[in-house]
């Protein structure tokens, strides 16, 4: 008799095998946080039979470890123990696929064994199908029955969690259909899968689908299948998926010397007493008193009393349509709060909304008058066409109002809701700094309430345990996906539920403050603190703040609806007579259906939702410009980094007489493409370019990505040179340079890593590209003489081109280099001129030459010209401004224009810089820092788009508005002194 | 009390003054080397300490003071530096940081100047930072390299690995626990007190040194059980420093197997080489090109005699030339992959599995830049060529657990035992595969 037992990182699976390897007993069971406990507790149900008997029994599993070494049993690691179940019951499979809890697996059998697992990213797991159907609350069965019957799928990004709540919510937001939404998750799991594990294998052949999640959601089964092209033959889904691991782990005891299973049980319930944890915090609060004290403090801060009851007379509505959240706020003239609401969207903003203007209707009647409306967050255009609302305002903005209201001198706002952190400075009365949590660590509100539902406890109830917790358990400060294991570490280590609810408050707030702001000192933030946003209403993740900080702040009573109170602000100052909001009669005849098209106008393709409101109105969403919205074709403001863009991929054809020459249209190439362009047409070549980038063309070289923290610019290369040789040319052209040209601005000239030595990875993990002659030489362009003999000597050999024709070439290149330049220059200037003269406002885009690719900065050029600001790039106005000093070391070609370009605005008071930076980069870890003080040495507002494959131009237009409204507010102050 | 100075760019001056009165705080990375490294600065008239801290505070002062996105080993590394100035141990006016510059195209030459904005942020800006550097970058008045000081600290390197090398493969086999511990003091005490003596740099004194050191580890009394053997190779901190690896090398040697660290020397060979190749590659100054090549000659001789140490006892493993490294590298990745370990660490990857360590921990920060080519980005056509390899990367950052980190590690120990395994039982007439376990 053999026992396998499975300790996951959510579950506990035993089973008993006899010596046929037929299983006797079988039990999956969530363990809810109580390892020990649960493990010793699913024994117990084999005590009758095997009281007394002699076992061979073996432990296995993510949090299996910590279990064997206490109990002093065998353990066996997982995708080991896989394996040797796999060869035992399908020896005909190639390739196993496990999902599980927290973990992602893939096995390949056959053609070299290989063993992945997911690395410290737990994306497209079980966790993250459970965060996914919380955010749209439902149970992963109902998010199971709704997938059957989806009709198309929408890109979500699927390589953390948090990626994906940034994708699914401004879908939810815009009414997309729920069951499209589910199948969408449950293809992007299957993304991760192919990306995130596989890299570079093909998941082909006989696969085997084990774990909970493939064995209970059969639209999970469904999307693998139809994504690997599996016939049913070659897709096995095996009865006992889930226990799998289990049986294995009870094959592998096999080799373990028995013991009385007595002696197991008492094991096991014996390492249960034991409980030792290593990193543990102060507990937020000594005594009862003290927690009294605080509360008092902070229930000072509220907004004046009105009895609503009785109240006659104006009345203003403040509508925020967060991303999981609705609020409203009806407040009197005084600010006085007349109705409140605060409840998650469930998905449907505009359902939520149109009962509660229902409600406020019957309730009020006659007695007030609605004299003015405002709609504010992200679902802020959706609410104010469906509902006639006044106007909508930037939710920093209605922040701003409502943090005012209480307390006139704030200089720093903070706002943690379920899905977004939100914290900016006020300087001169005008916002100044943001500071939102976008790629990375969003450790908000959401995380703590999915970990308490996982653990079978409603999230007030989860908060109020943290508040007296001893030891609260240190769970470090990164993104909420890292903290599972954290506390997957710490349950194993037997830290209780108490402590852990503490830890991740102050984990929030760590992130808040260290990640997000990064801030080392309160006075860096400000002396008048407000918080606010439904996680501050947690009263351990208030306190943790305060103590982090060492500092009181003010936290309103009305914290969690405070940007509908602001909007509400709003409404009033427009002073209008009679607000334009739907009347009750309206209401009750309102209808909105939703339908989804893809726009055709240009390239991008994007899918758009037509919304459609009774009496006619109709609201588009998920467009980047204003075209599909039938406005005709707006002669727009400049924008040069479209224009730049449209140039590059103009450089392309010649005569062909010694050849094609494919050339990828990525990274490097977007600074170099005149040059090569005019040295291999010069030695009669044809150069083929690679297709535009686009999400599919992503796609179909994502399978051969050996590394998924690399940046976005970067994995699109495998796409490019994948399709290159699809495109039947003679040679693909793509050059190491880990130096870049030397323009004088810097201590050196390099460029990045990755930029640098790509193409080496490309010969090594595409595997078609020895079916081409792929020259990926090592050249620098930084010393044009060297280059051309270099050149000379490698032409020759490769091609058999006479030396003095590679040189003509070359001297020509560095021409049409030098040309290039000229152009942009002089095409930059012009554009500063024409929005000058137009009286716009001019943008500097600023980041790296490859940003020009409209599938990396996801239109973000023409989100910004379609506010009527001109969009200029950083290296059209960099050689205007010397080396500056700065203080990191500047030996990066492109980094360096940076800090000139930052430099050169400071004395262009029409112009604002705009910094783009592609997630994963760590140069721009420094960059960022030193371009933000180069600009505050200025008085200018630093502005930072974080871009990844995820196309979220909601936080974009939150950034851009923010910065509009600030240099507005800062100009009207102005004028007034 | 030492008057403060300013270079012309402001920048807070080293002074003969502080020479004499603060003390050099040093970050760790290699215990041995740096334990040598500390020996030599004392031994020219500075006063210093080696910060051998190991706490989860060092990850907390790094996340308050360094941008969050930036490599690891810059957090940990002024993490570490900060953590010591505020530990009350030291007073604060009265010491600077040492830290070491390399001035290549990877983030990691950016360190010096994290630091810098680090103390300022954090109310330290009195505090002088050291930069030590062959590049000539940022001279102070009160530290200089001379040339003496140079060929100390690049003996100490040498002596150093073959300190460790030697000590690696005798640790988990003693029979008297503690022993081998015990000879890495007395080696490190002693080379260091050499250097005062006239002649300790000629080379053929340190041959003779190489010999005694091999020696005198080969003597220490060993059971050679057979023990699963794993390379560790990677970014070079995280690789060395146990801080940065979650003490790997203490957590292998618990699961019974013998740990293969491929040492310094290399790493410092491969510095001037890439000078000889940039050269090669894109032309520039003569000299520089001399000067390297002659440094890089001289290197390699050295390391040839500590090969010939080892080699005088055949039951230990000896590293194997910069020349074979390079040779092997060949079809992976160009010379001219010089950023962060660059080529190097493809070819200790490729060496180990050549000399039968098929077992592999590639390690390297979360998001580390040059290793998404020549860590991970080479494993696939690896395994392709060598199907015997069995390597894992592990990423390291102040949000990765240890439990994630050992349970990666432990499936590619699983995989290991069951490769050897097998390999004995196919090959147990031959007994090649048994020698080389027990070798």
């Amino acid at each position: 008799m053999r026992i396998g037992i499975d300790i996951g990182s959510t579950t506990v699976k035993v089973v008993l095998i006899d010596d046929n390897d037929k299983i006797l007993f079988r039990a999956y069971e969530r363990h809810l946080s109580k390892v020990r406990e649960k493990t010793a507790e699913m024994l117990e149900q084999l005590d009758d039979r095997l009281s007394g008997k002699q076992v061979q029994a073996a432990v296995t599993g993510s949090a299996g470890l910590g279990v064997s070494k206490a109990a002093g049993l065998e353990f066996v690691q997982e995708v080991f123990a896989t394996a040797g179940a796999v060869e035992r019951f399908y020896p005909k499979t190639d390739v196993v696929v496990e999902l599980g809890g927290e973990d992602a697996k893939i096995i390949f059998l056959t053609g070299g064994l290989e063993e992945r697992m997911n690395g410290s990213c737990a994306g497209g797991t079980g966790a993250f199908i459970d965060q996914m159907a919380t955010l749209l609350d439902i149970t992963a069965d109902e998010l199971n029955r709704l997938s059957e019957k989806y009709d198309k799928l929408y890109s979500i990004a699927s390589r953390c969690g948090v990626f994906a709540k940034t994708d699914i919510q401004p879908l939810l937001n815009q009414g997309a259909r729920k069951e499209d939404i589910a199948a969408s998750i449950f293809q992007a799991v299957v993304n991760q899968t192919i990306s995130g594990l596989a890299q570079g294998r093909e998941i082909k052949g006989n696969v085997l689908f084990l774990g909970g999640p493939l064995h209970f959601l059969s639209g999970l089964r469904k999307r693998f299948v139809e994504t690997l092209k599996l016939t049913p033959e070659q897709a096995t889904f095996p009865e006992d998926a889930d226990v799998f691991v289990a049986v294995g782990a009870a094959m592998y005891a096999g080799n373990t010397k028995p013991m009385a299973f007595d002696e197991v049980l008492s094991r096991i319930r014996s390492a249960s007493e034991q409980k030792n944890t290593t990193n543990t915090l102060p507990p937020l609060f000594s005594s009862e008193e003290e927690y009294q004290q605080f509360v008092a403090r902070h229930n000072r801060h509220q907004p004046p009393f009105v009895d609503a009851d009785s109240y006659s007379g104006d009345a203003y509505l403040g509508i925020d349509a967060g991303s999981t959240t609705t609020k409203l706020a009806l407040i009197t003239p005084e600010g006085g709060l007349l109705y409140t609401f605060y409840d998650s969207n469930g998905g449907n903003p505009v359902g939520v909304v149109l009962e509660q203007l229902k409600e406020i209707y019957r309730r009020f009647g006659g007695r007030i008058t609605i004299k003015g409306s405002a709609a504010t967050g992200y679902g802020e255009d959706l609410i104010k066409n469906a509902f006639n609302i006044d106007i909508g305002l930037v939710e920093t903005m209605a922040h701003y109002k409502a943090a005012a209201s209480f307390n006139p001198d704030v200089d720093f706002i903070i706002d943690i809701g379920g899905q977004d952190m939100k914290c900016f400075k006020i300087r001169n009365g005008a916002i100044d700094s943001i500071f939102l949590n976008e790629a990375c660590s969003s450790g908000c509100g959401s995380f703590i309430e999915t970990f308490a539902k996982a653990l079978g406890y409603s999230i007030e109830d989860f908060a109020k345990l943290g508040l007296f917790a001893e030891k609260p358990v240190d769970l470090g400060s990164r993104c909420t996906v890292f903290m599972n294991s954290s506390v997957k570490q710490a349950q194993k280590e037997g830290a209780g539920i108490d402590d852990i609810s503490a830890g991740l408050s102050i984990s929030i707030v760590k992130n808040a403050i260290y990640k997000v702001i990064r801030a080392t000192n309160p006075t860096e933030l400000g002396r008048n603190i407000v918080v606010q946003g439904g996680t501050f209403l947690n009263d351990a993740v208030l306190r943790s703040f305060e103590q982090e900080l060492g500092i009181e702040v003010t936290r309103p009573t009305i914290a969690g609806i405070m940007g509908a109170y602001g909007a509400a602000f709003s409404a009033k100052s427009l002073k209008k007579e009679k607000s334009s909001l739907l009347t009750m009669k309206e209401l009750e005849d309102f209808t909105h259906t939703a339908k989804s098209a893809q726009c055709g106008l240009c390239g991008n393709n994007c899918h758009l939702t037509i919304n459609t409101f009774s009496g006619g109105r109709r609201f588009i969403s998920g467009n980047r410009c204003e075209r599909p919205l039938g406005k005709g074709k707006r002669a727009g403001a400049p924008n040069l980094m479209r224009w730049k863009y449209d140039y590059l991929r103009s450089l392309e054809g010649g005569e062909n007489h010694r050849g094609r020459i494919g050339i990828p249209m990525v990274l490097n190439m977007f600074e170099n493409l005149p040059f090569w362009y005019t040295f291999f047409t010069k030695l009669g070549f044809e150069v083929v370019l690679s297709p535009e980038s686009s999400r599919s063309l992503y796609a179909y070289g994502q399978h051969t990505i050996p590394s998924d923290t690399v940046c976005y610019p970067a994995k699109l290369v495998h796409g490019h040179i994948a399709k290159l040789i699809d495109m039947g040319v003679d040679a693909i052209f793509y050059p190491c340079m880990p130096y870049n040209f030397d323009e004088k601005k810097g201590d050196n000239h390099y460029n990045c890593p990755v930029v640098a030595y790509y193409p080496e990875l490309i010969d090594a993990n595409v595997t078609e590209i020895k079916n081409i002659r792929y020259l990926f030489p090592y050249f620098g362009l930084h010393r044009p003489r060297e280059f051309a003999k270099k050149a000379a000597d490698y032409f020759k050999e490769h091609f058999g081109i006479p030396a003095n024709e590679v040189k003509g070439a070359a001297r020509a290149a560095f021409n049409a280099h030098k040309a290039y330049l000229r152009m942009l220059y002089e095409k930059g200037e012009r554009m500063i001129e024409q929005a000058r003269k137009d009286g716009n406002k001019i943008i500097v885009l600023a980041g790296r030459p490859y940003h020009c690719d409209p599938e990396i900065n996801h239109g973000i050029d023409s989100l910004i010209t379609s506010f009527g600001l001109a969009v200029v790039t950083e290296d059209a106005v960099a050689h205007k401004q010397p080396k500056r000093p700065v203080k990191v070391l500047n030996q990066w070609t492109y980094h360096s224009r940076l800090y000139c370009a930052a430099e050169y605005i400071k004395s262009q008071p029409d112009m604002q810089l705009v910094q783009l930076v592609s997630f994963g980069c760590g140069i721009d870890a420094i960059t960022t820092d030193e371009v933000r003080s180069i600009l505050e040495e200025g008085d200018k507002i630093y502005t930072q788009l974080k871009i990844d494959e995820i196309n979220n131009l909601g936080a974009v237009r939150i950034r851009i508005r923010s910065l509009l409204a600030a240099v507005e507010a800062r100009e009207s102050g102005e004028a007034e002194t | 009390m030492a008057e403060l100075v300013y270079d012309k760019d402001g920048r807070l001056l080293f002074t003969e003054e502080m020479k004499r009165e603060y003390t050099l705080l040093m970050p760790m990375m290699l215990p041995v080397h740096f334990t040598m490294l500390k020996h030599v600065l004392e031994l020219n008239g500075y006063k210093a300490e080696l910060l051998t801290t190991n706490h989860r505070g060092i990850v907390d002062e790094g996340l308050k003071f360094v941008h969050n996105d930036t490599c690891y080993p810059a957090l940990l590394v002024i993490g570490q530096l900060i953590d010591a100035i505020k530990s009350g141990k030291y007073n604060p006016r009265k010491v600077a940081l040492m830290i070491t510059q390399t001035g290549g195209g990877c983030r990691a030459s950016n360190y010096i100047h994290l630091l810098r904005k680090a103390l300022h942020r954090a109310g330290y800006d009195y505090i002088p930072v050291v930069s030590v550097n062959l590049s000539g970058l940022e001279k102070n008045p009160g530290f200089t390299l001379n040339f003496t000081l140079i060929r100390q600290m690049a003996y100490s390197m040498l002596y150093g690995d073959l300190i460790v090398l030697m000590a690696n493969q005798c640790r988990p086999y003693e029979v008297i626990e503690g022993e081998t511990d015990r000879r890495v003091e007395k080696w490190v005490n002693r080379l260091t007190a050499e250097f005062k003596k006239k002649g300790s740099f000629k080379s053929s004194h340190i041959r003779n040194n190489f010999n005694l050191i091999a020696d005198d580890f080969a003597s220490i009394l060993v059971k050679r059980v057979p023990k699963v053997k794993v390379g560790i190779v990677g970014e070079i901190y995280v690789k060395f420093a146990p801080l940065g690896n979650n003490n790997l090398e203490e957590f292998l040697l618990s699961e019974g197997c013998e740990p293969v660290v491929p040492g310094l020397t290399d790493f410092i060979i491969f510095k001037c080489d890439n000078r000889v190749e940039d050269h090669r590659l894109y032309g520039g100054k003569f000299a520089t090109y001399l000067g390297a090549g002659f440094l890089k000659r001289y290197l390699m001789k050295l390391q040839r005699y500590m090969i010939e140490a080892v080699k005088r006892h055949p039951e230990f493993r000896a590293p194997c030339t910069f020349g074979h490294l390079k040779k092997l590298v060949r079809g992976y990745l160009g010379y001219g992959n010089k950023m962060g370990e660059g080529w190097l660490l493809t070819a200790e990857m490729l060496e180990l599995i050549d000399s039968g360590v098929n077992n592999i921990v590639c390690t390297q920060p979360f998001g580390c830049l040059p290793n998404h080519v020549v860590g991970k980005g080479m494993v696939r056509k690896i395994k392709n060529n060598l199907p015997q390899a069995n390597i894992v990367c592990i990423d390291y950052d102040p949000g990765a657990t240890r439990i994630n980190q050992e349970n990666r590690i432990k499936l590619m120990l699983a995989n290991a035992q069951k490769a050897e395994t097998a390999a004995s039982e196919g090959e147990r007439s031959g007994e090649k595969q048994a020698v080389r376990l027990s070798g």
